[in-house]
């Protein structure tokens, strides 16, 4: 059963990836990014990381999908309906066959003896997270807060500007 | 049982996608949504082995599934930038393509 899940998983993952890195509409890509990431999710449950598949679901597929079709719809550009890619996209194409080529080996060479997946209670989670991570934490903190107001300063109109 | 390495197999193949996507678009939009696929297959990664060799070795209970928390929060901060950048990108460009935001190339 947790094969089938997997595979099937795995599939949607892979091919929404796809999807967003070949469609030629940038909306598109975005719904296909919201396919693999809701995939990705589906991969969190079956490794019995239910808050993670939680926080998933609700941080890229609710807040970093909208935030993304906003800067698609903020940045109107003509050639979104068909835009083109670079000329050196075969170049890139070898690289990234090349560091697959690289990490398959090394991943299935080097396979360790796992134990079973386990269940993580979100008590443990929790517990671990404002004990031992506690300083992180705050520092994460900081760190939102930081990204958002240099987000406004850097979107905002300037004295000169309309 | 899913044994540890197809997740490992998988997040590979997310991270490779990913990467092309980043080397091979033109448009900074969707330059950010391929790095969100990067970060996933990282976090996939993090959270299979954090699940799988759980009391093994080194590894707390709770490490990798934590540390894909503080992903996700950065990746939420890097988005939140990037929409800034790629705004102010097209107001005074009036493009989103990199490969014509060139003022500072030599």
């Amino acid at each position: 059963m947790a094969w089938f899940l997997f595979i099937i998983l795995a599939v949607l993952s892979i091919g929404g990836g796809l999807g967003v890195v070949l469609t030629r509409n940038v909306v598109h890509a975005a719904l296909f990014l919201l396919v693999s990431l809701i995939a990705v999710a589906g991969v969190y449950l079956i490794l019995f990381a239910e808050f993670l598949a939680l926080v998933q679901v609700l941080i890229y597929g609710g807040a970093i999908i909208i935030v993304i079709l906003f800067a698609v719809m903020l940045t109107r550009s003509s050639d979104y309906p068909r835009i083109s890619d670079n000329k050196q996209w075969p170049l890139a194409a070898v690289a990234a066959l090349a560091l697959l080529g690289v990490l398959v080996p090394s991943f299935v060479i080097n396979s360790v003896e796992g134990t079973k997946a386990q269940n993580a209670s979100f008590t443990g989670i929790g517990e671990s997270l404002f004990t031992t991570w506690a300083v992180p934490f705050e520092i994460a903190s900081l760190v939102l807060l930081v990204a958002l107001i240099g987000a406004i300063i850097i979107a905002r109109s300037g004295p000169g500007e309309s | 049982m899913v044994d540890l390495v197809w997740f490992q197999l998988l997040s590979a193949a997310l991270f490779v996608i990913g990467l092309y996507g980043v080397m091979a678009r033109r448009s900074a939009v969707l330059i950010v949504m391929s790095i969100e696929l990067m970060l996933n297959a990282v976090n996939i990664n993090l959270i299979a082995a954090a699940s799988h060799m759980e009391g093994t070795g080194s590894f707390a209970q709770f490490d990798g599934q934590l540390i894909a928390i503080f992903i996700i929060t950065v990746a939420a901060a890097e988005v939140g930038l990037a929409l800034a950048i790629i705004l102010r990108m097209f107001r005074n460009r009036s493009t989103v393509n990199v490969d014509e935001i060139d003022l500072m190339k030599w």
